[in-house]
């Protein structure tokens, strides 16, 4: 294994479960959970983050089948690999739950996050800030003479690196959605 | 076939048509419809119990015993609540119930109405699932999905909260066979392959322990008896947990007893030696294991679990077998058949010889006595004088429920209900009238300790009541055993709040509830004074008044690896430094 020089614990480039399962390296999961859109459907999945101490980093929830009543349940996780393992499985034993995918070690996937930005200011400032939007590829949808509402879309990391440079040009608020992924191909 | 009705005659059909016999419940005006309709009706039987609580142990017990789903009917708000002790209880020890609470009209729900309660918010991690249903053309097919969630796969307590004016309402009734059940099939068959690798690792093993636990019994009687198979053809030695015992028989030849903080020392040292371990429905819990880093240090581990979550839980193991004891034993006898029959025979003559060795060591010794009643001594001759009958034993939760298991023998499955995994005290008595209930001439004894025995005491009356002729065998140390045994062990011999102060007279608590009561001080008059218990036709609260001081051994103190080992001889003084251990 080693000299193929594949990093330990990481999965994400490979075909192949390479993980130590043992291993005290925590690592960040995005898994879709496919569940009933039924009542406290949300409240049974939070609840077992909180009740056995597991980490949400993101957590995204929309009813996707309206005809099936299906929500998908989009939740970013951190770990090591036995946690992530006990995550997967305590999710799949609950009774509204149909799937459980682990989108990090299931091959290439996209990730995407929704952000608004309300960025306040005048002269340079603003005039600089609408540049930065442009080259982030960053949709003005509201402007007073003395703000903006930016939308963005990206990963996650895209729009820490945007609030980054928003910060100093006037950033006042902002809403993010958290983390919608799929996996690439079919 | 779809008829219409009241949802609270829905309730009632729905129960008829799910082949329940009988009901642990309390009324409550949330629930008043329904008592209604129990009212006009002569299929299924009411038991009306003291304490919700003590329905729930009841519907456990009954369901412990009999292998088929105990059934509880509580009111909204206080009724709910006080059954959640039981529900996590049945949760810890994968026991299938279905409670039905009632709640307050649904244009009430939020509006902190009387005895309103958020009964799914409240039981959500206390249930495998629970549902509110809202329409009264719902409530038959969540009934029948209540009962197919939690009698399949691993099993469970459910609940179904019924708002008053979804009972009063009209509606289409469904029959059980209409109702959706595809959205929830846990997988049963194991996967071959690795039922196979497994097969390979016991022809080769020299020192194999089959670890067994509850899930065999969950599994049904089918499992009990490969379980048999396997052991008596293979040779292998077996030992199994608190929530096992019976699953194989006592008097078999590999029975090498019960594992764990208090189990036997050669079945903890089989653990720690052995080369291939066969986890067959337990779980690894930490009563089992002790210390992790040092948990059975040269062994592959095999674990048979129907739920996924078990496995690789807290033990890493070589081989993962997903699927229901029964079917997973079956095909792995037949593949172990197919390639053979074979086994490591001087490898296992070995090991063997290893274990007679431990046995040599006696673990379960004891210093009697002439004139106190040593509470093992207790247990001892009941176990003597009720052999052979057709015997049924519940416990409470402490020293006696680990004296219990280490000196009653249990040759069949479903004779044995203790609450194992949640360590409820309180559970015994109510758990004992539920077994009455279900077998109405089986002898059915709780061996109880006076403080857990306390806790849910007010159930005599249920028992008197309904005619269970429950034996309440409470060893009556004064102390709350356990704790005071810990505190001697590992704080310092600081006794705090652990003894038993201004206790009943349990004699006269026994004629107040209209039944009787025998005491016992005298290891010269136990004999009679059980036979005496045994005799009486109806419940008994029986007194045993024991050594007040005397400690539980083995012991692997928390946190300690099987192989450090408190025996009883061994300096009781300062347990937890090694010195005090036996090493081996």
């Amino acid at each position: 294994m080693s000299a193929l020089n594949i990093k330990k614990g990481s999965t994400s480039h490979s075909a192949y479960d390479l993980r130590d399962p043992n291993a005290e390296i925590i690592e960040s999961h995005t898994l879709a959970v496919l569940v009933d859109n039924e009542a406290g459907v949300l409240a049974r999945v939070i609840g077992l983050f909180s009740g056995r101490g597991y980490n949400i980093d993101s957590l995204t929830v929309a009813e996707v089948d309206h005809k099936g009543h299906r929500s998908r349940i989009t939740v970013v996780t951190r770990g090591t690999p036995a946690v992530i393992e006990q995550i997967k499985a305590q999710l799949g034993r609950l009774v509204p739950v149909h799937d459980v995918h682990d989108l990090t070690v299931e091959g290439a996937s996209v990730e995407r996050e929704l952000a608004l930005f309300k960025v306040a200011g005048t002269g340079d400032k603003r005039i600089e800030a609408l540049r930065l939007a442009e080259i982030f590829r960053a949709n003005v949808v509201d402007s007073t003479l003395e703000s903006f509402v930016f939308e963005i879309t990206g990963t996650p990391e895209k729009i820490d690196a945007f609030a980054d440079l928003m910060r100093p040009l006037g950033l006042v608020d902002v809403a993010r959605t958290g983390v919608a992924a799929l996996s690439r191909g079919i | 076939m779809s008829r219409a009705m009241t949802g609270a005659r829905m309730v009632v059909q729905a129960l008829k048509d799910q082949g329940v016999d009988v009901v642990f419940g309390y009324p409550g005006g949330a629930v008043l419809p329904i008592y209604d309709e129990l009212f006009q009706q002569n299929d299924i039987r009411h038991i009306l119990v003291r304490h919700e609580q003590g329905a729930v142990h009841m519907a456990e017990g009954y369901a412990r015993s009999t292998g088929k789903p105990g059934v509880v009917l509580v009111t909204s708000g206080p009724g709910a609540t006080n059954a959640v002790t039981g529900m996590v209880d049945a949760l810890m020890d994968s026991i299938p119930l279905v409670v039905l609470s009632g709640q307050v009209p649904t244009f009430m729900i939020g509006t902190d109405g009387f005895q309103e309660a958020d009964t799914v918010g409240i039981t959500r991690p206390c249930t495998k699932h629970n549902w509110l249903v809202k329409d009264t053309d719902k409530l038959a097919e969540v009934i029948h999905q209540a009962f197919h969630v939690a009698t399949s796969g691993r099993p469970g307590p459910v609940l179904v909260d019924i708002p008053k004016d979804v009972q009063f309402a009209t509606g289409q009734y469904k029959a059980p066979r209409e109702a959706r059940t595809d959205h929830y099939q846990p997988r049963v068959k194991g996967d071959l392959k690795a039922i196979t690798a497994l097969v390979e690792l016991m022809e080769q093993a020299e020192r194999p322990v089959l670890y067994t636990g509850g899930g065999v019994i969950n599994s049904g009687p089918a499992a009990s008896q490969l379980l048999r198979e396997i052991a008596d053809a293979t040779g292998f030695p077996v030992t199994s947990t608190l929530m096992g015992l019976g699953a194989y028989p006592a008097s078999g030849k590999g029975w090498i007893g019960m594992l764990g903080m208090h189990g036997l020392y050669e079945a903890n040292l089989a653990m720690h030696g052995c080369d291939l371990m066969i986890n067959i429905g337990a779980r690894f819990d930490d009563r089992i294991t002790g210390r992790l880093a040092d948990f059975s240090p040269h062994s592959k581990k095999a674990h048979i679990d129907i739920d996924p979550s078990s496995i690789n839980k807290v033990i890493h193991v070589d081989i993962g077998i997903v699927g229901d004891v029964a079917h997973v034993l079956e095909d792995l006898l037949n593949v172990w058949k197919a390639r053979g029959r074979k086994v490591n025979k001087p490898g296992l003559a070995n090991w063997w010889g290893q274990i007679e060795q431990w046995k040599l060591k006696k673990c379960l010794t004891y210093k009697n006595s002439a004139t106190i009643i040593k509470p093992q001594y207790a247990l001892e001759r009941l176990e003597a004088l009720t052999k052979g009958r057709k015997r049924y034993v519940t416990t409470e939760v402490g020293q006696h429920q680990m004296w219990a298991a280490q000196f009653l023998q249990f040759d069949d499955p479903n004779r044995w209900m203790t609450s194992g995994g949640l360590g409820t005290m309180g559970y015994g008595l109510p758990a004992s009238i539920g077994v009455q209930i279900a077998h109405p001439d089986a002898l059915v004894i709780n061996v109880a300790g006076e403080a857990s025995w306390l806790m849910n005491m007010q159930e005599m009356g249920t028992a008197v009541q309904f005619r269970a002729p429950v034996k309440q065998f409470i060893l009556n140390n004064e102390r709350l055993g356990m704790v005071r045994q810990w505190q001697q062990l590992l704080h310092g011999e600081r006794y705090s709040q652990s003894w038993s102060e201004s206790l009943p007279d349990f004699v006269k608590l026994a004629e107040a509830f209209g039944c009787k009561g025998i005491k016992c001080s005298d290891p010269k008059d136990l004999d009679d004074a059980i036979l005496e218990m045994l005799a009486y036709d109806g419940p008994v609260i029986f007194d045993c008044l024991v050594e007040k001081h005397e400690n539980c051994f083995p012991m692997i103190p928390s946190g300690k690896p099987h192989n450090e080992m408190l025996l009883g001889d061994a300096a009781t003084e300062g347990a937890i430094r090694a010195d005090g251990a036996v090493l081996v």
